[in-house]
């Protein structure tokens, strides 16, 4: 099932400015140190990498760990340097992968 | 937590300062822990951050989260939510260009830890 993502990047931008970008996907992010109720370890289940890129190009990467609250909300920032797309791709436990997009318009 | 930060710095020597992570001091659940990094750096093509690592002192795994940056980024600052087990100190390292590392640690009161609840 495709997980739900929330992306919020200003639709416009002045060129050389510095833009936040705020990401935010549903996944129970399981540890894999719980227990259900007859005590049976509940295996690993989380997000283990996500990747921004900008019209192709890397701009931010992460490596995310149990440590990480459950629907992974990350903020980062970059520079606005042209119009283009961004693409937002997270990768996780059990050949989970999402992707999702967000245009920009610079002036 | 010692091994993890070892595993990522190598034998290079960590120096306190330029960076900031910021945690609230006192958390009510550890579930969902709002923190931001963020670095003292002019992020230009010739001197930027690199990398900020971010480890814990007692949850079962040391590691929180490693991301990669590089002089597009603009500014070197993130946020994300993380769990947090038990009472303890949580430390950001971050690697600059010159290969320098820098850290900041923040001492953590959870009156109700994660990892602890078991399903119904």
């Amino acid at each position: 099932m495709a997980a739900r993502t929330l992306i919020n990047v200003p639709p416009k931008a002045k060129r050389g400015e510095v833009i936040q970008i705020k990401t935010l996907i549903s996944h129970i992010m399981e540890t894999g140190f719980r227990h259900d109720n007859v005590g049976r370890p509940i295996p690993r289940d989380i997000i283990t990498s996500f990747v921004c890129t900008y019209n192709g190009e890397e701009i931010f990467k992460a490596a995310l760990y149990q440590a990480i609250a459950a629907n992974p909300f990350i903020t980062f920032h970059t520079v606005a340097t042209e119009s283009g797309t961004f693409v937002f791709q997270w990768t996780g436990d059990n050949g989970f992968a999402q992707d999702a997009s967000a245009k920009i318009t610079v002036e | 937590m010692k091994q993890a930060i070892r595993q990522v710095v190598g034998e290079a020597h960590v120096k306190p300062g330029k960076i900031k992570l910021d945690l609230p001091p006192l958390v009510e659940n550890g579930n969902s822990v709002t923190m931001g990094v963020m670095v003292d750096s002019p992020m230009t093509a010739k001197d930027y951050v690199k990398a900020i690592h971010v480890f814990t002192e007692k949850n079962p795994q040391p590691n929180i989260i490693s991301v990669q940056l590089g002089p597009r980024a603009g500014k070197a600052e993130i946020q994300t939510r993380v769990r947090l087990a038990d009472t303890q100190s949580v430390v950001a390292i971050c690697e600059l260009s010159d290969g320098s590392f820098w850290s900041h640690t923040v001492d953590v009161i959870i009156t109700l830890g994660a990892c602890l609840e078991e399903l119904p």
